[in-house]
């Protein structure tokens, strides 16, 4: 047994049966972290000394027999969930010493349950971006290939599980966020429906289409931490009070009497043989496990959805991020007088490129004279994708597709081309759109690089998906395999 | 058609957003891309179709008014880049 390595469910078997303890589950955690940090860059900050402060206090508990699924095991947290006293950066300089004064309350859940926080993850600056290379302080590395990106903007979070650094990590979905990455790198990531994860204490990029959810190294473990992290929260108006089910009494391994439906528009355009191979495999193995396939689904508005999403997505951006004045908390450029100059300089020696250019892009297409035929145009374009979407499930239980067109792409390679970059979301996209949930599995490799599934449900179906996910990979063998770092 | 210089800063200015000339240069030309991919939406046939604003069935949701905790003040201050006292320090806004 290699400790780094474990699940959520063996270390908590472990820990409850008292083979192992939380401060040394830590312990290897953080010994990882210092042997693959160097070559990952996953983290931005390492919260040593509180995750052995947690591992302590878990340990008690669990000697109390108070021992909740999570108690005791190390997470990683997104840098832009708000953790009360440790900084909460959103690899931004803008944010680079901010310290939060309450927690998310996700991180309070987690908390709660006797987590130990043991980082929090580089991303995209502000979780802008699909290759976690639009950080202000520095790019992480894929752990199957050093020389790639491994997706964004929750690449680290992503990473940290991946190479083993926490037993499973939070992220954020805003597009893809939390799926790609997790394709990328070999991962399982949960975006949840819109409303079923409280949004409080996340940093706010796109209120609309932002969501929580977990990076695990298989689908058991995803399911226990969205029992944890599920539910309404008075705190965010957009949960739901819809009750929270127990996710892990839905994973059996017979599809019979479920219809996937493979939405043909997904398999298009710029997509590599290999997805294209891996994908069709992975469905062929889903109609072994009992599940009805229909291969012709079609869904004719997702050609719209990159624009209607680069169109919603930066004008909630440049609502949101009005409130970074240099006058509350962050970065402040103070070498002016006026008042409009200094938050003027604060803004442009604080924000990164991609930020600015989602900014100028979404407050265009708010200014007058083109509000209507962007933003409006947008949100009209997003009820046809949506309603496209009730349609198909009007018949299916669930759609599947690749998590991404391509492999993981090289460091640098999309950095110039911000519309080559937008593409690689391509998949994930509209389902934030629609506020669905969806989940992206191990589904193969290419070349030795991963390959993921996007699987999606319906409205609150989670369940659904995480039942397809489960039963896939217990037929398969993906997601053990690891990369040599 | 490419944005203009003006364009892009009128746009900058609405958005408190400084920028520097190359930043200026680039952004016309990298914003007049992503715009001209954006004209594949006027394709779309949205006549009587209502705008989506969020994808949840929740309307006008509110909470009891109800006193309860809020931070306390030191700690709502304890990120403020200028404070004076128990206040946000400001510059002049009328000059």
């Amino acid at each position: 047994m290699i400790t780094h390595q474990l699940t959520i469910r063996e270390a908590h078997r472990l820990l409850k049966a008292k083979q192992l303890s939380s401060v040394e589950l830590t312990k290897a955690c953080l010994e990882r972290i210092q042997k693959v940090e160097p070559k990952v860059h996953a983290l931005v900050t390492v919260t040593d000394e509180l995750a052995l402060s947690q591992a302590e206090k878990a340990d008690q508990l669990i000697a109390q027999g108070d021992v909740h699924p999570l108690t005791g095991i190390p997470v990683v947290i997104k840098d832009n969930m708000c953790t009360k006293g440790v900084r909460t950066t959103c690899s931004s300089k803008m944010l680079e010493n901010f310290v939060p004064p309450y927690d998310a309350t996700v991180v309070e859940k987690l908390n709660n349950c006797g987590a130990v926080i043991i980082g929090k993850s580089n991303m995209d600056e502000f979780a802008m971006g699909s290759s976690t290379e639009h950080s202000a302080f520095f790019t992480t590395q894929n752990p199957w290939d050093l020389s790639r990106v491994p997706g964004g903007s929750s690449g680290g979070s992503a990473v940290a599980v991946a190479a083993d650094e926490a037993i499973h990590a939070l992220g954020s979905d805003t597009g893809g966020s939390i799926r790609q990455p997790a394709g990328f790198c070999s991962v399982t990531g949960l975006k949840p429906t819109y409303g079923r994860v409280s949004r409080y204490g996340l940093v706010a990029f796109a209120s609309s289409l932002d969501q929580i959810g977990p990076l695990t190294k298989d689908v058991t473990d995803c399911a226990i931490v969205l029992n944890a992290i599920a539910g309404y929260d008075n705190k965010d108006s957009t949960s739901v009070p819809y009750p929270v089910p127990d996710y892990t009494q839905c994973l059996t391994t017979d599809l019979s009497g479920l219809t996937i439906g493979v939405p043909k528009e997904y398999f298009v355009e710029g997509m590599q043989a290999e997805v294209e191979k891996a994908l069709r495999a992975a469905i062929n193995k889903l109609k072994q496990l009992g599940a009805g396939v229909e291969w012709e689904v079609s869904l004719p508005h997702t050609r719209y959805a990159l624009a209607a999403y680069y169109i919603i997505a930066p004008s909630e951006a440049s609502a949101n991020l009005a409130r970074y004045d240099g006058v509350k908390y962050g970065f402040s450029y103070q070498d002016v007088d006026s008042m409009w100059e200094a938050m003027e300089k604060t803004r442009q020696f604080g924000f990164g490129d991609e930020v600015k250019r989602r900014i100028m892009l979404g407050t265009y297409a708010l200014s007058a004279g083109y509000y209507d035929a962007y933003y409006l145009k947008a949100q009209k374009v997003r009820t046809l994708i949506r309603r496209e979407f009730d349609q198909a499930f009007e018949k299916y239980d669930a759609l599947v597709t690749p998590t991404s067109p391509t492999v993981p792409f090289k460091i640098g390679e999309k950095m110039d081309d911000p519309l080559q970059m937008y593409l690689s979301d391509v998949c994930t996209l509209p389902i934030n759109i629609a506020g669905l949930p969806a989940i992206s599995i191990p589904a193969g490799f290419g070349d030795g690089l991963p390959i993921g599934m996007q699987l999606i449900g319906k409205p609150f179906a989670e369940e659904t998906i995480l039942k397809i996910a489960y039963a896939y990979e217990q037929a398969t063998e993906w997601h053990k395999r690891r990369p040599e770092i | 058609m490419k944005l203009s210089r003006e364009e892009v800063l009128h746009i900058a200015r609405l958005a408190r957003l400084g920028l520097t000339d190359a930043e200026i240069d680039r952004l016309r030309e990298q914003l007049s891309d992503i715009l001209e991919n954006f004209e594949v939406l006027q394709q779309v046939d949205t006549t009587n179709v209502p705008p989506t604003t969020q994808s949840i069935p929740l309307q006008n949701v509110t909470r009891g008014d109800e006193v309860a905790d809020s931070l306390p003040q030191s700690q709502v201050l304890a990120n403020a880049p200028r404070k004076d006292g128990e206040y946000f320090r400001v510059r002049a806004v009328l000059e």
